[in-house]
């Protein structure tokens, strides 16, 4: 049987699929690990609605405490509140910027429209002057960005 | 449960899955590579809203259906979509221009709802109002940019406002079924958003040098079923490998 504190510290260990760097505990999705009669239930909340992430990472999840020693595993999903980037840890930022993806900077939440978010610095040199090439990236939750300096294209955790 | 009640429900859930499948038409074919990305990530929020809406419908009617079967084996007059969503996408503009109509009035749709009696719809409401707000500046910037752009990119936003402003009176006209939703405290009266919705629009059109079209008296019905010719050729495609091959997975 795993304790709670344990069973944390397993998830610590699972990478988020589509961004490898940081654990799903480090994106802030993992809201409440607790036993119940004799089963570990995790309580996640999903990223974006769209996520097609979010199903590999019940997967990993349950794998990962059932490799550690739980029995019998259950994920039970919180829609509310909301996910938001203001709950990745500060570790995730310092992981994303190694890996080479600016992390998210404030404001989140409402903007008038044509409102112009302010750029990230760029991950790699460290430069303030980077122009956006696209709202959306690889990923729903990234915007893909260039340096204006070292020209290196990179991509942008969006606050959310 | 009220039949109103799940039919209100189902009017949320259906905008989005309809026209997240047709914004996954663009898929591949999207004028430049970032746009092709944008509209498949959008598609993709609006697809996932909707199975959220779709599983919550599935869980208070009770009848053992579940997301699929709601989204692959109702026929055209079960859906309650309104007609503006199912419409084809045209080209690029007008597939944008839509975007930002529809943005602009799930934003102020999802904000009042993130406050109502029905938990779970409030949560769906709140977490769907983040990801609106990305689509609607996504669009809104394009609606700007091709409407008040050249000659020609100009004339053709200017044909898609034309074309579809008149297929947005079905998203603040009041019926029965909102009727009752609003009786409850679930739903909202739609005619309530019609003001902010403009306030919303009407600058930025502005902006985009596009001259809004006086009203007219139509008014379409997809909300009550009742859905244009376009309709029936969607849903065959969306809904072919579930008839097909019931119960397949993948």
């Amino acid at each position: 049987m795993l304790t709670e504190a344990q069973a944390w510290r397993v998830l610590a260990q699972v990478p988020d699929p589509e961004i490898p760097a940081i654990s799903v505990t480090e994106l802030g999705i993992v809201r409440e690990v607790r036993h119940e009669n004799d089963a570990l239930t995790v309580v996640v909340t999903p990223t974006y609605s769209g996520c097609p992430a979010t199903e590999v990472i019940e997967a990993a999840i349950r794998a990962a405490l059932r490799e550690a020693g739980a029995q019998d595993v259950r994920i039970e999903t919180r829609l509310f509140p909301a996910w938001t980037t203001d709950w990745l840890t500060p570790a995730a930022a310092q992981k994303l910027r190694a890996y080479g993806i600016a992390p998210p900077q404030p404001p989140a939440g409402a903007q008038p429209l044509r409102f112009v978010p302010p750029a990230p610095p760029c991950p790699r040199c460290g430069a303030k002057h980077t122009e956006r090439l696209s709202e959306f990236g690889a990923t729903a939750c990234k915007a893909l960005y260039r340096c204006n300096a070292c020209r290196e294209p990179f991509e942008y955790f969006k606050p959310l | 449960m009220t039949s109103a009640h799940l039919d209100y429900l189902l009017r949320l859930a259906d905008n989005p899955l309809i026209l997240g499948q047709r914004l996954s038409e663009w898929c591949g074919h999207g004028p430049v590579l970032e746009e092709d990305l944008a509209l498949a990530n959008t598609a993709l929020d609006l697809i996932g809203q909707a199975r959220l809406l779709l599983t919550h419908v599935a869980t208070l009617e009770s009848k053992g259906r579940n997301e699929d079967q709601l989204a692959f084996l109702r026929s055209e007059r079960e859906f309650r979509n309104w007609t503006l969503v199912e419409l084809p996408n045209g080209d690029f503009g007008r597939t944008v221009m839509r975007n930002f109509l529809f943005s602009a009035c799930q934003l102020h749709l999802w904000q009042a709802l993130q406050g109502g009696p029905d938990a779970q719809l409030a949560a769906i409401a709140a977490k769907s109002l983040k990801e609106t707000r990305y689509h609607l500046r996504h669009a809104a910037d394009w609606v700007v940019r091709l409407g008040d752009g050249t000659g020609e990119s100009h004339a053709r936003m200017q044909a898609a406002l034309d074309e579809l402003w008149p297929y947005t009176a079905e998203l603040f006209s009041a019926d029965p079924v909102e009727q009752a939703a609003v009786a409850t405290g679930l739903g909202v009266a739609s005619a309530s958003l019609r003001a902010p919705w403009e306030a919303t629009v009407r600058p930025l059109l502005e902006e985009a040098t596009l001259a809004i079209p006086a009203p007219t008296p139509f008014l379409s019905r997809g909300k009550l079923g009742v859905h244009s010719e376009h309709m029936g050729h969607l849903l065959a495609e969306m809904q072919i490998m579930q008839r097909s091959h019931p119960g397949a997975q993948w």
